[in-house]
């Protein structure tokens, strides 16, 4: 993941988005989906090597489960939400460029 | 149940890959593996898509344990391990099965083939060189020909490193 230029992946993007609501991997993996209409789907081994370095980042953090439950849950930080704000301006600065020198809506 | 005997190198893990799907295809389910040999189960054909990847650490890691069990909560299930290579499989009803979706994580799988390969050349190299006064010694000729073949697998992971990094440079998976 290159964080140089403040541009997030695509798959930091959903992941982050979709743990404003607690999660588990199989469940950001959907989501992503979801919210996508199908065009993002994240492998496993991706997601996983991208939850580690989000871990690592502080953007997101792993919920004390119950021991007995296997699948850990996963919910963004307050870090992360400031990340995930400032991808936003910098998406639609983005859009902005384009549509205004593309043409379109 | 039937066993096939079958030599592929680590840089040829996508035609191993490959294989196995094409004999998934079939009806042919790998079940276990070892070195060189892979154990198939008479199946419905193209119930099942099949994996595998390098791992960083052992699989019988808590590392590798953990990676392992993250990948079985998606729907995919270890079919056997060799080494620090793992095979998957997942049931193709549950839709596309690939571990990598973006450039780093499919650059990171190779370099760690690379990070695994290296430390052979300088073994080889050496004995090579030190059975070198003495032409006929069959050791001086195999680890001259395992050196060669090592290199020749290094560079075609490098080259397909680069051609991933190129493809980086303008887009993202």
């Amino acid at each position: 993941m290159n964080f140089a230029n403040g541009a997030l992946t695509e798959a930091v993007y959903y992941i982050l988005l979709s743990l404003l609501e607690p999660r588990h991997g199989y469940g950001i993996m959907q989501n992503a989906e979801a919210l996508s209409n199908g065009r993002v789907r994240l492998a496993a081994g991706t997601l996983y090597g991208a939850i580690n370095t989000l871990l690592e980042k502080g953007w997101i953090t792993a919920l004390p489960g119950e021991k007995s439950s296997r699948k850990k849950e996963y919910v963004i930080t307050d870090e992360g939400r400031t990340v995930l704000q400032n991808e936003l301006k910098r998406l639609e600065e983005l859009l902005d460029n384009g549509r205004a020198l593309l043409g379109g809506n | 149940m039937k066993t096939i005997h079958k030599v592929f190198f680590v840089w040829e893990f996508d035609k191993e890959e490959r294989w196995l799907n094409e004999m998934a295809a079939k009806g042919q389910l790998l079940t276990d593996v070892g070195f060189c040999r892979y154990v198939f189960e008479d199946g419905e054909p193209g119930v099942y898509q099949y994996r595998l990847e390098l791992l960083e650490d052992a699989p019988s890691s808590p590392e590798g344990h953990s990676y392992i069990r993250f990948l079985e909560d998606t729907g995919a299930e270890q079919v056997g391990t060799l080494l620090r290579w793992v095979y998957f499989r997942k049931r193709t009803e549950d839709g596309p099965f690939d571990l990598f979706s973006d450039f780093d994580s499919r650059i990171a799988h190779l370099r760690r083939m690379l990070v695994m390969l290296t430390p052979i050349l300088p073994l080889m190299i050496c004995s090579s060189v030190l059975q070198f006064h003495n032409l006929g010694s069959w050791v001086g000729i195999v680890t001259g020909a395992v050196g060669l073949l090592v290199t020749y697998g290094i560079v075609r992971i490098i080259l397909k490193i680069r051609r991933l990094q190129k493809e980086r440079a303008i887009s993202e998976g």
